[in-house]
């Protein structure tokens, strides 16, 4: 069992949760992962490590409520006891001097992309952060973020924050007013993946992706998160989970996350009935 | 009964297992084989002439005195008979239920020559279920502290029977284990129908009674190196941590929806009790009404296969590149696959998936036939001339085998492994190239049996012991 230290929620539906876990903040890296199992009879869900204290013995991780697992998740609070994690899986970010790294994350992405963008900072490079979010309330980690970053900028859907628009718009513009990029990390839903490594295939710039496919023992032993990059077959959760974003077939990891969505919905249902009938 | 003469006896026909009705349990989950009676368990017992000079025992890759227990359960001293087992065998309730006994004690028995052999795995069973459910696995003796610690990864046969012989020497064991539960393929692979969990469950209880520590989530080569296992006080670590990397058939469309390794298949059904979905919060492929197709034709696939048809699929294949004859499963589970309705498509050779908005819809097959021997002895399967052809199937499940997962080797590089990733290890002591580090069970031999993964695990404990009261051993 491991104790949650700490929980709050930074926006609406997402989480923040610091997790008592001594072995995996010490190991952790940025880019790394764990797989969890709110209770007996869960399912095996990754997160990304957002954070770590080696003071505390803790790590962060930032939970958006979408299926059943993480709603259930995200129904917990401080004091209370997750069943399993494990970790830190994956291989860290191929971090080192690029010069001028834009690091974009949306939504709940942006927890992934933190870290990185902490690590990018720290290797020397010029380290420019990207926040997108549907609206004001969506964008999250932005002071984190100003505190380590030489560049943030908020990007909104409907213009409530930041720049109006998508965080490929924001990215096209620095581009081409002249900053030089030479490296971009973008992690976020699938389709903004897919369009940032769009937008910057024309120049060649150098764009990483962390993929979020299903995963079951995280260990390279199911074969049930494998991706096509490159044309050749990857185990996301020892391969990746990032990868070089040109190289990434994203509709078959689209097409791949959609097995289970009946299911998902049916689950959910189930937990929410269930749900508003304690209420 | 004992007063039979030893023709009489001869002429006792082999006991019939009794079974869940075919039709029924391919819709359930419970065990097919319900086990011996006492009085079918003597009359078995008696079968068993007794032989001065037993082949059975040779035929055992642990030498289990198999005569000897034998007539203990024609006396009806099943305790006893259990003992006598656990003097080579740590788990006899387990491989009573898995052991290929058709190619190994069974194949060698002397009456098996004229007739049938005795059915010493069914006794094997009977008398471990006896004691489990009669008095409870016997707690043996345990030694004086020695003070010393083995840390032990991998929580299957090899590292469970490892950890019970070394708890008893009284050193310290700490079993960690990758996933969340204890039991290796014992729990994520072989399913609920074939080996109930609650018999893994009474074992690995039975080991935390004598002691034994066990950590789960705790992947070693990421949460501690094998290194760090010594610099936290381990004297020496013992790897079982099995195969564990499915083989894919690399052919195109492998990435479509519902298709599946039998490794995430499995796990997901057994270890995530996907079968009880939405009670369980896993799901897996809804194979109610669809037609399922599993490749290969080992004991993965029969439970794949299995699995499969008790999830409602309403047709199920086994498609195999060889003919019937070389089917590597054992014989129990091809002859149940065939009575739950299991389909054998034999010499047919994947060679592309075809799918529609990213499902899996169709297979194209090849046909084949047998060739020359190859360097296993079988004989080779070569295709035939333009002899493709489309079947309809929802899912298929690839179970043609598993390499060894590189964890250990990419964070331990200072360990020995072959070609093929496993370790190299001695055959008697299961030492590693590196000091205080011994390895058995599937790392080392590549997908093998429980009886070998629990003997190596056995052999490692003694040279263990011998290793950690300072003798010489490298
Ligand atoms: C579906 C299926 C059916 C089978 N049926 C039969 C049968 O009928 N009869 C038979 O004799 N054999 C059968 N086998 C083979 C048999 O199960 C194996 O040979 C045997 O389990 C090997 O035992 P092991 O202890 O070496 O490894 P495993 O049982 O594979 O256990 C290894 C354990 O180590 C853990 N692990 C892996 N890496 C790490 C790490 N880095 N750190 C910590 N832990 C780790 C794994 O999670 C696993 O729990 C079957 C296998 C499968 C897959
Ligand atoms: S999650 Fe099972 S292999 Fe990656």
């Amino acid at each position: 069992m491991y104790k949650i230290k700490h929980a709050e929620f930074l926006a609406p539906n997402i989480k923040k949760f610091i997790i008592e876990a001594p072995k995996i903040a010490q190991k952790r890296r940025a880019g790394q992962f764990v797989i969890i199992r709110v209770k007996d009879g869960g399912e095996r869900i990754p997160l990304t490590i957002a954070d770590s204290s080696l003071e505390d013995n803790t790590i962060t991780i930032i939970v958006q409520g979408v299926g059943k697992t993480t709603k259930e998740l995200n129904s917990l609070s401080s004091g209370d006891f997750i069943q399993d994690v494990v970790g830190p899986l994956g291989k860290p970010s191929h971090i080192e001097h690029f010069g001028t790294a834009v690091s974009i994350g949306g939504g709940v992405g942006t927890a992934i992309a933190y870290p990185i963008a902490v690590a990018l900072k720290q290797a020397g490079n010029h380290t420019i952060s990207i926040v997108g979010g549907r609206s004001k309330e969506f964008v999250i980690l932005e002071d984190e973020l100003k505190k380590v970053c030489d560049e943030v900028y908020p990007t909104t859907d409907d213009g409530s924050y930041g720049f109006h628009g998508f965080v490929t718009q924001k990215l096209k513009e620095l581009i081409d007013s002249g900053t030089k990029v030479d490296f971009v990390l973008a992690i976020g839903p699938i389709p903004m993946m897919k369009a940032v490594a769009e937008t910057t295939r024309p120049y060649g710039i150098k764009t990483v992706v962390s993929l979020n496919p299903i995963m079951v023992d995280g260990t390279g032993m199911c074969g049930g998160c494998r991706a096509t990059v490159d044309n050749k077959t990857v185990f996301v959760c020892v391969d990746g989970p990032e990868f070089d974003a040109h190289k990434v077939d994203f509709s078959l990891l689209e097409q791949r996350n959609r097995t289970y969505r009946t299911d998902e919905q049916l689950a959910l249902e189930k937990h929410e009935c269930r749900m508003n009938n304690l209420h | 009964m004992e007063e039979m003469s030893k023709k009489d006896r001869m002429k006792i026909p082999r006991q019939k297992m009794p079974e869940q009705d075919s039709f029924e349990r391919s819709s359930n989950f419970d065990e097919v084989n319900l086990g011996f009676t006492e009085e079918l368990a003597r009359m078995e017992a008696l079968r068993c002439i007794q032989c001065p000079k037993p082949s059975c025992t040779t035929g055992c890759p642990v030498g289990v005195k198999i005569r000897d227990f034998i007539e203990l359960v024609s006396k009806g001293d099943y305790l006893a008979a259990a003992a006598k087992i656990k003097e080579d065998n740590a788990l006899p309730a387990v491989c009573g239920r898995v052991c290929p006994q058709e190619e190994q004690c069974e194949s060698v028995c002397i009456l098996g020559k004229k007739g049938e052999s005795v059915g010493i795995g069914r006794l094997e069973r009977f008398v471990a279920d006896y004691e489990r459910n009669t008095s409870g696995i016997r707690t043996p003796e345990v030694k004086a502290k020695t003070g010393k610690k083995v840390a032990i990864v991998g929580s299957g046969p090899a590292g469970l029977s490892c950890a019970g012989d070394l708890i008893q020497m009284g050193h310290d064991v700490t079993v960690f284990e990758a996933l969340h539960e204890i039991g290796g393929v014992l729990v994520y692979g072989i399913p609920q129908f074939r080996l109930p969990k609650e018999i893994v469950k009474a074992e690995v209880e039975a080991l935390t009674k004598l002691g034994v520590d066990f950590q789960t989530n705790s992947i070693i080569g990421f949460t501690d190196t094998v290194d760090e296992l010594f610099s936290n006080g381990y004297d020496a670590v013992f790897i079982a941590v099995g195969a564990g990397l499915p083989y894919f058939l690399n052919i195109p469309g492998e990435n479509l929806n519902g298709v599946y390794s039998s490794n995430e298949f499995l796990t997901r059904v057994n270890l995530m009790k996907a079968y009880k979905f939405p009670e369980y919060d896993t799901p897996v492929f809804n194979c109610k009404d669809k037609n399922v197709a599993v490749f290969g034709g080992g004991n993965t696939a029969m439970d794949a296969v299995r699995t499969a048809k008790r999830l409602g699929a309403k047709k199920a294949y086994i498609i195999y590149r060889r003919s019937e004859v070389e089917l590597p499963a054992r014989k129990e589970e091809v002859h149940h696959a065939k009575q739950e309705g299991v389909e054998f498509l034999v010499l047919e050779n994947p060679i592309e998936f075809i799918g529609e908005n990213g499902w899996l819809k169709q297979v194209k097959l090849q046909k084949m036939e047998l060739g020359e021997p190859d360097a296993s002895g079988r004989r080779r399967p070569v295709a035939v001339e333009g002899s493709e052809h489309l079947m309809d199937i929802d899912m298929a499940v690839v179970a043609i085998g598993n390499g060894s997962n590189p964890i250990i080797q990419k964070t331990t590089p200072d360990i020995e492994y072959n070609k093929r990733g496993n370790i190299v290890a001695d055959d008697i002591t299961m030492k590693t190239s590196k000091k205080g580090v011994f390895a058995g069970g599937d790392i080392v031999t590549g997908g093998a049996t429980v009886i070998l993964a629990m003997g190596a695990g056995r052999k490692a404990a003694k040279a263990i012991d011998s290793y950690l009261s300072n003798k010489e051993i490298w």
